[in-house]
């Protein structure tokens, strides 16, 4: 029987990061992957014919560029364009406009409050400065601040001198920024709601927080650290869907000689004298391995495909309480056209881009509050945007696929299990909040797919659909990521790996987790490292 | 209220003109052979990434366009530029140089042969003098200079094709690379050729002035659906780079404005070699570049993909990381968004290109300088190929999504 060097469970993007780095260091590797389809969350999919769906992620900015041009993406297919463009939703008509011009952003901002518009220069170079310091450690492995080894004590310093860096005062206002709400930090420097509440929404995407929770404004930043070409702040798409980036990967994967295998689900992981060997599928095929890296989120790696008994005291416990909320939900509509929007200019760098309906941080708060009553607000949280009108090959001509992205949308219901009466609803929610600010949208759509987070979870495998696999707390990041004492992608269980986002730095279509993974198992086996060790684009 | 007769300094408008300004929202314009030229519209990066992935409209008006006529006009050109255009069947455009009795490279351009008899030259510096000098000795030909009385217009970029498709230009789509191809279009003839300067699938038009608009217009009613946009130089140098193409001025100083001995430059040495045919008779600089085909050139122009993000542009290279000897200097250097690579081109002294090559880059932060040095590695092939921009119909290379 076979023997590979290595397998690795699930064929998202990180999985096919892990097995590139691995197949190019020479090893015999092997993805095995529960879907017909790979990518995991990172997919396109034509769910209704001669659309496109970015079904699960839909915009793309802390893909990292080192990794990217390591591997050849761009060889293998991979082409990220950006978008311009952002309208936020207020209340009555009110709207803030973000243009791609400074001159005219500046301007939008002081027809809301000449002071906001000065303070937005200085949160912007605070948010840079926290960013540069996170995105430096992004590719890096965290130190264990218990072990301290001598290359812990090395990663210690090493992120010891990026604060020092920043000075006295900064390091002050950084260690509170962690803790701080989205709420809180945005009060230090604006007094309009409605920009506000276009900030604060980058703080609650993807979380169980609302925007008065402690922890969100760290949130916000994971959601501005990302850049496209050194523009730090912006988002691009993938073009061809966000299944570009798990294709392009999967290509290099093959380049090195990897293997995937689609329809493969694991039954369990196989461990024999404290060491894992190899997996064994649902069909009963068993197959052998050195090492067994799961690319799947920490709940569902040690308390579904493995057994309690293989595992060291707490670890189930650890994973079984390893925090996760289902909170978001997607809608992803085919348009028979370009849908308009009232009040807005009549302008195509603006209005083709992204629309966010934040509402205002009450509304922002509202929700979260029916969120934790177990049902969906009235006037959700929606992030849409329309990457047909950028990218000409996910829609026919002149027809447009919309990618909407709601918070919060509960994993279970206050009323009774999801049905599909209750995901239809749900979706009508959406178009009519929508329809609010686009008379006529509706008539426009032409298929909708609805899913909630119980969809997620049942397709992509994403424990109660949670998008970061895991929350991106304090208590769940960093050194502490999935857990404490196994940030450095080895589990309690000899050769078995972890390298999807419940690890370091988590959520994102980053494939860092999967690459610093690689770097991990790579020493362990006394093989060259092949990963990339820096970004070095931040200098 | 200014009291003099400015409109004399201004450069003038092309036929494009009245629809390049509406979309110039920056209102900056360069000029080009005396003729406006916006460096960018709205944003280079945009432009840049319209023409790598829907299309862009580049105006190439001020392009030096030369009709050639006359049973003497294929012997003429052929005496005139390194490559043989006998060669050449009618309706295919070929890329030519031309070199001075030195060798030295007087200008880069493209002659489309119209029929046996009938040839145009393009180019971007004008080169009515030199046309005249090489004329010399054929009296059945004549030459006219249609510069200032042909528009032209450049559309790039993987939707093209659709865009032309859906103008209703029929069989658009079984026009190969470099092939010329008039269609039907308003009552007149449009001359297409599938040409560019972007590495990318393209076309190019050539058109009377009165046209132009009415070109305009129809394409962008028919572009609207496929992300048309006009894109302007700055966008045009990135494409060109990715696609490793060389730019007077930047890669090459026209050896006819060149003051200091040999600060102007060989095909050789711009690794154009393939470009100059010594198995056709006698043509211009054809004994000096024999020679140095037999020597070696001294520099040649390189590809680099660089380490790090900072752009090389105007960078020395050396042999060492200690930079202690100089060995060549950066031509051109940028960013590519699409390689996601630090790419330059590079001039380098030939008896080093086996050896260790290092950038000194210098870059800022914040107003303060810096420099490092980061290790280059040569490429031998352009940066960015798109398979599509050679299919014959054309594709669109991430268009699969399975």
């Amino acid at each position: 029987m076979k023997r590979f060097d290595a397998i690795i469970i699930g064929a998202g993007h990180n999985g096919l990061t892990n097995a590139a780095y691995l197949a190019k260091a020479g090893l015999d590797v092997l993805v095995v992957e529960k879907n017909d389809y790979i990518g995991g969350a990172a997919v396109s999919r034509e769910l209704y014919e001669g659309w496109i769906y970015s079904n699960c992620s839909y915009v793309c900015s802390i893909m990292r560029q080192a990794l990217h041009r390591d591997l050849d993406l761009s060889r293998h297919g991979l082409m990220l364009i950006p978008y311009l463009g952002t309208v936020n939703f207020g209340h009555g008509g009110n709207h803030l406009i973000g243009y791609h011009s400074s001159e005219a952003a500046y301007n939008e901002l002081k027809r809301h409050s000449r002071h906001d518009a000065d303070a937005m220069f200085r949160i912007q170079a605070d948010l840079n400065r926290y960013a540069l310091v996170i995105r430096k450690t992004l590719l890096r492995t965290p130190p264990d601040p218990a072990r301290l080894r001598i290359r812990d004590i090395q990663e210690l310093l090493f992120l010891a001198r990026q604060f020092w860096a920043l000075g006295e005062k900064e390091i002050y206002e950084y260690v509170r920024f962690f803790t701080l709400s989205a709420a809180d930090f945005l009060d230090e420097y604006f007094e309009t709601d409605l920009i506000k509440s276009s900030m604060a929404s980058s703080g609650i995407i993807g979380t169980a927080l609302g925007v008065y929770s402690p922890g969100s404004s760290y949130i916000l930043l994971h959601h501005v650290m990302g850049d496209v070409d050194g523009n730090i702040g912006a988002w691009g798409l993938a073009r061809g869907g966000m299944g570009a980036i798990s294709k392009a990967l999967h290509s290099a994967l093959q380049s090195f000689g990897g293997e995937v295998r689609t329809n493969a689900e694991v039954e369990c992981i196989l461990v024999k004298g404290g060491r894992a060997t190899g997996v064994v599928l649902t069909s009963g095929e068993e197959i052998q391995a050195k090492i067994v890296v799961s690319n799947l989120d920490a709940r569902r790696t040690f308390t579904k495909i493995m057994d309690k008994n293989d595992l060291p005291p707490g670890i189930y416990e650890k994973a079984k309480n390893y925090k996760f909320h289902g909170s978001s939900g997607k809608v992803n509509i085919a348009l028979d056209g370009l849908p308009r929007f009232t009040n807005l200019p009549d302008n195509p760098y603006i209005n083709r881009g992204s629309q966010v309906y934040p509402g205002s941080m009450q509304t922002l708060e509202r929700a979260y509050d029916c969120w934790k009553h177990g049902r969906w607000s009235d006037v959700p949280f929606i992030e849409s945007i329309i990457p047909s009108a950028w990218d000409p090959t996910v829609a026919p001509p002149g027809k447009h696929w919309m990618s909407n992205f709601i918070q919060y949308c509960p994993a279970e219901l206050a009323d009774g299990p999801w049905t599909p009466e209750k995901r239809h609803q749900f979706g009508q929610t959406v178009v009519n909040r929508i329809e609010e600010h686009s008379p006529g949208f509706k008539d426009l759509i032409l298929h909708m797919e609805v899913r909630t987070p119980h969809e997620i979870e049942q397709e992509v495998g994403l424990t109660e659909g949670n998008i970061f696999q895991g929350e991106l707390t304090i208590d769940q990041l960093l050194f502490n990521r999935p857990f404490p004492g196994y940030a450095q992608y080895r589990m309690p269980i000899k050769r078995m790996y972890m390298c999807g986002s419940s690890t370091h730095p988590g959520g994102g279509v980053s494939s860092a987790c999967g690459a610093n993974a690689a770097r991990e198992i790579l020493m362990d086996l006394s093989k060259p490292n092949t990963v990339p060790e820096d970004d070095c684009y931040d200098e | 209220m200014i009291n003099f007769d400015r409109s004399q300094e201004e450069a003038k408008p092309t036929p494009f003109y009245p629809r390049l300004a509406e979309y110039n929202i920056k209102g900056g314009w360069s000029a080009w052979n005396g003729y406006k030229l916006a460096e960018y519209y709205y944003d280079a990066e945009l432009e840049y990434f319209k023409v790598r992935n829907t299309c862009g409209t580049y105006d190439i008006s001020a392009m030096q366009k030369y009709f050639i006529s006359g049973p003497d006009a294929e012997a003429m050109l052929n005496r005139m530029v390194t490559r043989d255009v006998t060669k050449m069947s009618v309706g295919r455009v070929s890329y030519v140089l031309w070199c001075t009795d030195e060798g030295r490279l007087i200008d880069d351009g493209t002659i489309f042969r119209l029929s046996e008899d009938e040839f145009m030259l393009t180019c971007s510096s004008p080169s009515t003098a030199w046309l005249r000098k090489s004329c010399f000795g054929f009296d059945n030909l004549a030459v006219s200079d249609r510069s200032d009385s042909l528009a032209a217009l450049s559309l790039q970029g993987p939707t093209s094709c659709a865009v032309l498709q859906q103008m209703g230009l029929a069989g658009i789509e079984t026009v190969k690379p470099f092939e010329i191809r008039h269609f039907d279009f308003m009552g007149t003839s449009l001359m297409v050729s599938r040409t560019g300067f972007t590495g990318d699938l393209g076309y190019e038009f050539w058109v009377e002035p009165d046209q132009a608009l009415a070109l305009w217009d129809a394409l962008y009613a028919a572009g609207s659906d496929y992300g048309i946009h006009p894109f302007g130089e700055e966008a045009t140098n990135w494409l060109r780079l990715e696609a490793g193409f060389v730019m007077p001025g930047y890669e090459f100083n026209e050896a006819l404005k060149t003051v200091h001995y040999q600060h102007d430059q060989t095909p050789f040495e711009l690794g154009l070699d393939w470009m100059v045919d010594f198995k056709k008779p006698h043509f211009n600089g054809r004994a000096a570049l024999l020679e140095e085909s037999k020597r070696g050139p001294r520099y040649r122009l390189t590809k680099l993909d660089i380490e790090g993000n900072k752009p090389a542009q105007g960078s020395f290279i050396y042999n060492s990381k200690q930079c202690s000897q100089q060995v060549g200097y950066v031509t051109s250097g940028i960013w590519s968004p699409v390689v996601k690579a630090n790419i330059a081109l590079a001039m380098i002294e030939s008896k080093h290109l086996s050896g260790e090559l290092w950038a000194e880059i210098d870059y800022e932060k914040e107003l303060r300088k810096y420099s490092k040095v980061a290790r280059c590695q040569i490429k031998t092939t352009p940066f960015w190929t798109p398979s599509h921009a050679k299919q014959t119909p054309p594709g669109d290379d991430s268009a699969d999504p399975s």
